[in-house]
């Protein structure tokens, strides 16, 4: 007997059309329909959610999205390679780092430039800094959607606050870093600001560790989390699901491993999977992952070798690649970022597209949710972790 | 000096003296109207304060509890650099709060919208009437202390409900049904913990309660409730129980922000909404001066040398502890599920609590027991809650427990 398993299973199906219910008679009244959003305080931005209730219970959800779209890619074609490097800092807002990596690895890849070393080990110092501050973030909004008064997002803040700091001194701006170019990085670290990086890279498990000492094993944690919003394995590959969310279901696909871009592969880390694929597995693998990226941060500080951050071959300015296409991808904080482009050797890309993970991530929502109370749904949604920046573009 | 002047010194009479000085101006007739309307006006001033305090003592101790100042910079008007510690801040939310636009929804139901703000302060306010404030001060000797105050703490509820139904909005309408379920689930368990008391002392009159709590053993261990195996679990259900009744995390579900936006509260502003703030307020300030004085003693001084200090010094010091305990709580908790919380009340809170109603008449069975047999009569009660308490709570997180991790070969 378990007194907090939920009362129903998550059904896996959710027919199109109006959703019938098996039972209608005068005890069981008429569905409610709530309309979540866009102004909502947890639908991370303007994203909306047009859930059907049968008393608290989900019977039926519709995302709805757009709201914030502003037509990245077409500005993009119209605008010069170098141009829409810092539109990309708007698509994640909250990781910029590793978008601007993303689209800088598109363009090499179609230009066929090449990275002088310290800028790839400054890339991969950036882009794992950025998941520090992308899960911190991620768990500590979960938290609030738990229905804690702050506390855990307060705290996580801290910690973002002096990774955040480290961007600012060294690229001028806080979240809209702009840092990355075709070829290199913009801005060289001085040695103190590396001294600096490495002492919070030094503190960080200490944050983690008084995190999970205080939030992991709570009870209403668990009970809130643990079987809820379960996508499984073959759900999640159909769907083209990617980042912690699909490794929380057991998968083992991470683009650092499979691509081994950069220099990845010369690090040395593990690859936390999830059993479950529930609630509870998708916040532990943004802690483990976080205790990983520390480890991947430690070993990139000790090496950093000497010398050029930009190919001296490398050409910003009358920037035209031969025509061709080319595709980018990376393990951004949220899952498989991608840059798509064509080039027709003029100074604009022909074509532009972003392959978005907190969009893609999107698409099974109802299917975690339905069966599960609308408390629950607040709380999976918090779980995927999407930017509204990213799904709507 | 002797016990009868030590507890009858001028500072304990004080308030007495002062209304009594005040009404011996009125005519005879009018004697009686003036010496209740003294003692209304005085719970609502000293409360009404006490409740501005709280507000800003929550805002700041929340801020601590994470990490941050917490409002600071409020002064004086007209004069500058002068910020208190922000200390006026509750004021300056009070004009705020009052000048905003009141909005009325289209399609609510205006009588309704409008009476229940009113309704819920003014059941929350009455709920002081029972509480014995000191030695002398209690607004009404009430022979049915208790089951006045819960039946008035309940109506709050029926309030809340009103809210919610009136504003025609879905969100307040699944905070009006969230209300009532944890109404129905959380009084039972409520009362439930304060009958072994009512078993003990065989009296509903909240003084008499707290007269039975008097006396300490070598002078410096009191005989509160809360120190025996039958009052402890009993002040436990109590505060969890008090938690839920006063809509405080981690049972804040009718106005759950996260899920609800502000639940019942949605379709309030301005000076509504600032009644509903106060209501809340009063409602968890009545419900810890009601623990405070079944549990802990009331206005009995903690160690016989304290007793000069006037009692109801004591209640106020003992009262702002159970609020302080209450927002630390709020700054640590996250939220239960509806399904969990009634389960929790049904499956876990009921059952103890009448398990405690078995073990306080055992406690009185077994009175005349002493010597040796005293520690047998601790050690049967002690065992009578706490392996129920250890088996149900099993139950309760069965299935549930940290997991370990594999990692990618």
């Amino acid at each position: 007997m378990n007194p907090f398993t939920p009362s129903a299973p998550t059904p896996f199906a959710s027919a199109p059309g109006p959703t019938v219910r098996a039972v209608h008679d005068e005890f069981h009244g008429d569905l409610l329909e709530v309309s979540m959003g866009p102004q909502h305080p947890s639908t991370h931005g303007v994203f909306r959610m047009v859930a059907t209730l049968d008393g608290e219970q989900l019977v039926k959800l519709k995302p709805v999205f757009g709201y914030l779209h502003r037509n990245h890619e077409k500005i993009a074609e119209n605008t010069t390679y170098l141009g829409s490097m810092p539109y990309t800092d708007r698509l994640d807002y909250l990781c910029s780092m590793s978008t601007n990596w993303a689209y800088a690895l598109a363009v090499e890849r179609l230009a066929g430039q090449a990275v002088p070393e310290r800028a790839q080990y400054l890339r991969i110092i950036m882009a794992e800094l950025t998941r520090l501050v992308n899960h911190s973030c991620l768990v500590g909004f979960l938290f609030n959607d738990l229905g804690t008064s702050f506390t855990p997002l307060l705290y996580a803040f801290r910690e973002r606050e002096k990774i955040i700091d480290l961007f600012e001194s060294l690229s001028g701006s806080r979240m809209m870093c702009n840092y990355q170019r075709f070829g290199g990085c913009r801005v060289d670290p001085t040695p103190e600001w590396l001294a600096a990086a490495q002492q919070l890279v030094d503190n960080f498990p200490r944050f983690l560790d008084e995190y999970e000492r205080m939030l992991t094993g709570n009870e209403i944690m668990l009970a809130r989390t643990q079987g809820v919003g379960r996508l499984d394995a073959t759900h999640a590959i159909n769907a083209g699901i990617t980042g912690p969310v699909l490794r929380a279901s057991g998968v083992d696909y991470d683009l650092r491993k499979v691509d081994a871009y950069g220099f990845y592969a010369q690090f040395d880390f593990r690859v936390p999977l999830g059993a479950h694929g529930d609630t509870y597995d998708r916040y532990m693998m943004r802690i483990l992952e976080m205790r990983e990226s520390v480890k991947i941060l430690q070993q990139a500080f000790k090496r950093l070798p000497a010398g050029p951050i930009m190919d001296p071959k490398a050409k910003l300015r009358g920037f035209r690649p031969k025509a061709g296409e080319a595709y980018g991808r990376l393990e951004g904080p949220k899952g498989e970022l991608g840059f798509f482009l064509i080039s027709d050797g003029s100074p604009n890309p022909y074509r532009y597209r972003v392959r978005p993970p907190s969009l893609i991530n999107l698409t099974l929502l109802e299917e975690m949710c339905l069966g599960h109370t609308i408390a629950d749904a607040v709380v999976i949604l918090g779980s995927i972790d999407i930017v509204l920046g990213e799904v709507d573009r | 000096m002797s016990a009868a002047a030590l507890t009858d010194s001028f500072l304990e009479r004080a308030p007495l003296a002062l209304r009594d000085w005040v009404v011996n101006f009125l005519p005879a007739p009018l004697q009686w109207l003036g010496h209740h309307l003294i003692t209304i006006i005085a719970v609502l001033a000293v409360f009404g304060t006490f409740f501005a305090f709280t507000t800003i003592a929550e805002r700041k101790l929340l801020a601590r509890l994470q990490n941050r100042l917490g409002p600071n910079r409020s002064g004086l008007p007209w004069i500058k650099g002068l910020t208190l510690f922000g200390l006026s801040q509750p004021f300056a939310d009070a004009i705020k709060t009052l000048t905003k636009e009141d909005i009325v929804p289209a399609a609510a139901d205006k009588c309704l919208h409008f009476l229940a703000p009113v309704i819920v302060v003014a059941f929350s306010l009455m709920t002081f009437a029972v509480l014995p404030f000191g030695r002398h001060l209690i607004p009404v000797e009430l022979d049915a202390a208790l089951l006045y105050f819960f039946a008035a703490g309940a109506a709050t509820e029926l309030a809340i409900f009103m809210a919610g139904w009136s504003s025609r909005n879905k969100y307040s309408l699944l905070a009006a049904m969230r209300a009532l379920a944890q109404l129905i689930s959380y009084e039972l368990p409520l009362i439930l913990s304060v009958v072994p008391i009512v078993l003990v002392t065989s009296t509903l009159s909240t003084q008499n309660i707290v007269l039975a709590q008097g006396g300490w053993t070598f002078g410096f261990l009191p005989h509160w409730f809360v120190f025996t195996p039958w009052g402890f679990p009993a002040f436990i259900i109590f505060l969890v129980a008090a938690l839920a009744e006063s809509n405080r995390s981690p049972f804040d579900l009718p106005e759950a922000e996260s899920e609800l936006i502000a639940g019942h509260l949605t379709e309030y502003s301005g000076f509504k909404y600032a009644l509903f703030f106060m209501a809340e307020y009063f409602g968890l300030t009545a419900l810890s001066g009601l623990g405070v004085t079944l549990f802990l003693g009331g206005w009995q001084a903690p160690i016989a040398a304290l007793q000069f200090i006037p009692s109801y010094a004591w209640f106020m010091l003992k009262l702002i502890g159970m609020l302080v305990f209450f927002i630390w709580i709020r700054g640590t908790l996250l939220r239960l599920r509806i399904d969990q919380l009634t389960r929790l009340a049904w499956q876990f809170l009921v059952p103890l609590a009448l398990l405690n109603v078995g073990n306080a008449a055992f406690w009185i069975l077994t009175a005349s027991w002493s010597g040796p047999l005293q520690l047998i009569r601790w050690a049967i009660s002690l065992a009578i809650i706490v392996i129920p308490f250890i088996l149900l709570g099993r139950t309760l997180t069965a299935g549930y427990a940290p997991r370990t991790y594999r990692y990618a070969p």
